[in-house]
């Protein structure tokens, strides 16, 4: 993973990482999109040889430590989005940039739905509509971190 | 060159073996007590990037503290001396009845009440995950913080602690779903339990008879009963009663007094026993440095 500024795949995680836990208004915090899906989908899409679902699934406990909750829930859901990633990656890499948006809805909203689910297994929480925000803002920031992926990964020559 | 057929485990062997890896996880984590202190290490292993993601914030509130008029903190100034006499009237008047309080209950031999000592945390992050509500602060086991310790704002109780790391915790909010706390009703001493909902501003009573004497408006403080919580602070207001017959209980839903969603710094209690025997360990270990110093 560390070869050819392999380094630069888990500096990005990290920032993502950053992102997902920096403290926003209350208004703004529904919203924030799966900075980590989309990082991961991008360099599963790229390097699939790089970053798998191992790596998925560690990130996705380290989510679980920052977020507090059950350990293994986040990391579950994201290990199955990738999954479905990594098993298509061919096909996905094809699409344009608008058609993959709409993928990372339908694996966001995937992601959402396991955790919620699995947090509907272990305590009696109620499904709130707002549960599903991300997946908006994460289709709308899919282009936008796919191109400046796509010029990091270019620059630093991470193969 | 990469190869274009990936080396290694197929990606459905390694969801497997994820997917076993999580589900025994969330069952030590959720069925086994003692994965507490795994999660406090795991805390304290992640707490510098909790540190590194609130720097920003950090930043912003470093420029509102300091950029002010002069004007401003002379007007803040004034403010504080007049809270500040306030207060000490206040101060005064509560030492007599806090004397009194205690004759009384020594006529009565009933226990004196123990001090509480206090201390001071700040808000590092707030959680995105809309499933839990919990908070980490600035303080761990350095700072003498230990599981299950109150914490409550300059309006009433926040929460309490749930995991410790060494320089930072993470305190389960009374909102949270899965946390409950005894509570009564200041009127007239009712006891009610006032259960978390998940939703920020709204706390669920349940199993509270039709006949109970409830009304809107209510004030609810600890009663002191499960232990946890010191006895006598505000916890939430009640906003909505609904007695419908054909149910078996009365609805009751109350409303937190202190302002969960705008936390910013939180005081965490506990019992002076608690921390004199912190602090005699403490007090000991220096001695046995200073001895052990001494020694040639």
């Amino acid at each position: 993973m560390f070869s050819n500024n392999g380094f630069i795949i888990l500096l990005t995680l990290l920032i993502a990482l950053m992102a997902s836990i920096t403290p926003l208004p209350l208004s703004f915090d529904a919203f924030r999109p799966d900075w980590i899906l989309i990082v991961l989908v991008y360099w599963c899409l790229a390097l699939p040889s790089k970053v798998n679902i191992i790596t998925a699934w560690v990130m996705g406990l380290i989510l679980d430590i920052l977020l507090g909750s059950v350990l293994g829930v986040h990391a579950c859901a994201m290990a199955l989005s990738i999954y479905i990633t990594v098993v298509n990656f061919q096909k996905i890499r094809n699409f344009s940039v608008w058609q993959q948006a709409l993928i990372i809805g339908v694996l966001s909203a995937q992601y959402h739905l396991v955790v919620f689910w699995l947090q509907r297994f272990l305590s009696d929480v109620v499904f709130l509509p707002s549960y599903l925000y991300p997946v908006f803002t994460s289709i709308i920031l899919w282009p936008w971190v796919f191109l400046l992926l796509r010029r990091v990964r270019r620059h630093f020559r991470i193969k | 060159m990469n190869p274009i057929f990936n080396q290694g485990r197929s990606p459905a062997h390694r969801l497997i073996l994820v997917l076993c890896c999580s589900m025994a996880l969330i069952f030590f984590d959720h069925r086994m007590s003692s994965f507490e202190t795994v999660r406090g290490y795991l805390q304290t292993m992640v707490s510098p990037l909790q540190y590194v993601a609130n720097a920003p914030k950090q930043i912003m509130n470093w420029a509102s503290t300091n950029i002010v008029t002069r004007r401003q903190l002379m007007q803040e100034n004034q403010n504080f001396r007049e809270n500040e006499l306030f207060f000490h009237e206040q101060v005064m008047q509560l030492s007599i009845v806090r004397q009194e309080n205690a004759r009384l209950r020594s006529l009565l031999a009933s226990p004196v009440s123990n001090e509480i000592k206090k201390m001071f945390a700040e808000i590092l992050s707030v959680d995105g995950d809309p499933y839990s509500h919990q908070v980490v602060i600035n303080r761990g086991t350095n700072d003498g913080v230990y599981e299950g310790q109150p914490v409550l704002d300059e309006k009433g109780i926040v929460g309490q602690i749930l995991h410790v790391g060494v320089s930072s915790s993470r305190v389960i909010l009374i909102s949270d779903i899965s946390h409950a706390i005894p509570v009564r009703i200041q009127r007239n001493g009712l006891r009610l339990i006032a259960s978390g909902s998940g939703q920020i501003d709204r706390l669920v009573h349940n199993f509270v008879p039709h006949s109970a004497d409830i009304k809107t408006g209510d004030l609810l403080v600890t009663s002191g009963l499960g232990g946890k919580y010191p006895e006598g602070y505000p916890v939430s207001r009640v906003v909505m009663v609904r007695s419908d017959e054909s149910r078996e209980f009365s609805i009751v839903y109350s409303e937190p007094v202190a302002q969960i969603d705008r936390l910013r710094y939180v005081l965490l209690l506990s019992e002076e026993h608690a921390i004199s025997s912190a602090s005699l360990k403490k007090n000991i270990d220096s001695l046995k440095k200073s001895t052990a110093a001494g020694k040639p």
